[in-house]
């Protein structure tokens, strides 16, 4: 910049150091959650791991991934995340598509009809008694469709077939005898896919991370998703069964109890991780065109 | 087609009602209403039957009669929960918590987006976005228990480091006058880079023209952000704040019961966690429905004040 003065650089300097300080404290927590999980528990403990694991070992994760529980509630997050972003989609395309044409009548007390409830609700307990009263007490069904589609996501997806599909395309495919149905699959849709992207990152993460569903509406072990046994592991200090089984040292075993934590917090979070990098680009962008114009 | 077919019906001098237009449009769109009516359905079972459902709240609940079945109670369970012991507790620390966190997790996102603003280098500003958006991508189970890890007083990250200064370890989870504090900067940490996405996306929309003009001014950077940038975000600042004061007496949940326990439990217990508490725990349907009606109610209350001051003030408001 040819104008900056010497406040100014000084100005640029301190936003870098300031900057450098922010992302360090963000990133070294779970940058050490990752090598205090391969470390010798009584290193962590001892206050010795800081910058590189010490004593590497997976002792911890191999714990874990034999917990049948465990892996069945991994299982069932699998299969809850997976139909629920499905019918998340589904929800929020119908009624995304129609909200966005400006000739479909009614669209404005459609709208209004679905953000009040962004702002007004029954509350837990009358809420809580319809979905045992319709029997989706302990199914899957309760996992899923109390929560079916958010308005917050249906306002961006709506903005942005307004904004994101040319008018001219669907006017054009419309002249040439093409319904609103074979409109929205062959023209809308093909052409929606970043913002499908993202609604897919953000609900799957939703569903991937609840527990208060779970919380009120599981009873059966067999049926928790992962987040419910992280919780005894985590937060409530359940120990795993079969850490008492191997080791009479209580010292012993209330160390590897930590690293097994250590190791909970990363293979929850591995799908996130893993799919993050792929999906990062697209959010950015597809929050943006929401965020201006919803 | 669409618009001969319409034209051609203007052309006929018809008086044709309101009502028959809309029936004429019914038809002529019914593949719109096909589609959108499985949302329909789903809001009015999910959303509007619960809220038809809290006149609970004014019940006597008896399960065999279902909620229209049971016997009126007045405001009886209102004035159960005013004179409770747990009343006044419930509501300093719901209160406490949700000001304390909307003071301080605010601002940091306004904050944080101004400064990536200022960042010349696109790689690093990419970097940095990348790093601070990644801990919205955890859960809550996750969050809560990390603190548990490192701030655990016997070998937890945090008491390490104290160690290094001679001060004693704390055992900051389960000491009250903690409480509030661990709650709200751990929500900083997990939530302020995704919060400035909004902002950044405000910042993106101003116009390069107005910092040339500032320039020739002889305006600093510093000058450039408070009389440029700020005012820029400012709409998108007041409809923000609008939203988090209409949700000023729900304090998360799920964080709270999680953080939760019996050593904390003085300054952690709010109104949400009681309502879980006495009502799915302890089946006291009606009476948990009046004290979440009588939370929601104040939520209600002030956002729609705080969005007709600052439609009076800013001319911004949510409607």
């Amino acid at each position: 910049m040819k104008y900056e003065t010497f406040g100014d650089r000084l100005f640029g300097a301190a936003n870098i150091v300031f900057l450098t300080l922010i992302t360090f404290v963000v990133i070294y927590p779970l940058f050490f959650v990752l090598i205090a999980s391969v470390s010798d528990p009584a290193a962590v403990l001892n206050g010795e791991v800081w910058l590189y694991p010490k004593g590497v070992h997976f002792t911890a994760y191999e714990r874990i991934l034999k917990q049948d529980e465990v892996m069945n509630g991994y299982w069932n997050t699998i299969v809850y995340t997976i139909t629920g972003t499905a019918v998340n989609i589904l929800m929020t395309v119908l009624a995304a598509y129609p909200l966005s044409l400006g000739r479909f009548a009614g669209r404005g007390v459609i709208t209004a009809f679905m953000v009040f409830t962004m702002f007004f609700s029954g509350g837990l307990i009358p809420t809580y008694l319809l979905v045992k009263q319709l029997g989706m007490v302990d199914t899957i069904w309760a996992m899923i469709i109390p929560g079916a589609v958010s308005v917050y996501n249906i306002i961006i997806m709506r903005t942005f077939f307004q904004t994101g599909i040319p008018k001219e395309v669907q006017e054009a495919a419309h002249m040439d005898g093409c319904n609103d149905f074979q409109l929205l699959r062959k023209i809308v849709l093909p052409l929606s896919m970043p913002i499908i992207a993202v609604m897919v990152l953000l609900y799957s993460v939703g569903h991937w991370n609840s527990y208060f569903s779970a919380l009120i509406y599981l009873s059966d072990r067999g049926m928790y998703p992962l987040q419910l046994f992280l919780r005894e592991l985590l937060v409530q200090n359940q120990t795993l069964e079969t850490i008492a089984y191997f080791n009479e040292d209580l010292t012993k075993r209330m160390m590897e109890a930590e690293a097994i934590k250590y190791a909970a917090v990363i293979v929850a979070n591995l799908p996130v991780l893993l799919l993050y990098p792929f999906l990062q680009k697209y959010f950015a962008k597809g929050m943006l065109v929401g965020a201006i114009k919803g | 087609m669409q618009q001969l077919a319409e034209e051609g019906k203007r052309a006929i001098p018809l008086k044709k009602s309101r009502s028959n237009r809309a029936l004429r449009r019914l038809r002529q769109d019914w593949r719109l209403y096909v589609l959108i009516s499985p949302v329909i359905v789903y809001f009015i079972v999910f959303h509007y039957v619960p809220m038809y459902g809290i006149q609970i709240a004014f019940k006597h609940f008896i399960a065999v009669e279902g909620i229209t079945g049971s016997p009126w109670a007045g405001f009886d369970h209102f004035r159960r929960f005013f004179n409770s012991y747990y009343f006044w507790r419930l509501l300093r620390n719901t209160l406490g918590i949700s000001l304390y966190e909307l003071a301080v997790s605010f601002p940091v996102p306004i904050i944080l987006a101004l400064m990536l603003n200022e960042l010349r280098r696109e790689l690093f500003k990419r970097f940095i976005q990348t790093v601070t958006y990644a801990p919205h991508f955890l859960s809550t189970v996750v969050i809560v228990g990390m603190m548990g890890l490192f701030l655990s007083p016997g070998g937890g990250l945090v008491n390490h480091v104290l160690q290094w200064f001679g001060i004693a370890p704390i055992s900051f989870m389960t000491e009250p006058g903690w409480f509030k504090s661990i709650f709200v900067w751990s929500g900083v940490w997990q939530q302020m880079g995704w919060g400035s996405i909004i902002y950044l996306a405000a910042l993106s929309g101003v116009d390069p023209q107005q910092h040339e003009a500032a320039i020739m001014d002889g305006a600093s950077r510093m000058q450039r952000v408070l009389h440029v940038n700020i005012p820029a975000i400012l709409p998108t600042v007041v409809i923000l704040l609008i939203l988090n004061m209409g949700s000023v007496m729900s304090v998360g949940f799920e964080k709270v019961y999680l953080m939760q326990n019996p050593k904390n439990i003085e300054a952690s217990d709010v109104i949400s966690t009681y309502v879980y508490q006495t009502g799915i725990l302890g089946s006291q349907y009606s009476y948990a429905a009046a004290i979440s009606l009588f939370n929601s109610v104040i939520n209600f209350v002030l956002l729609v004040g705080v969005n007709a001051v600052a439609r009076r003030v800013n001319e911004t408001s949510l409607w």
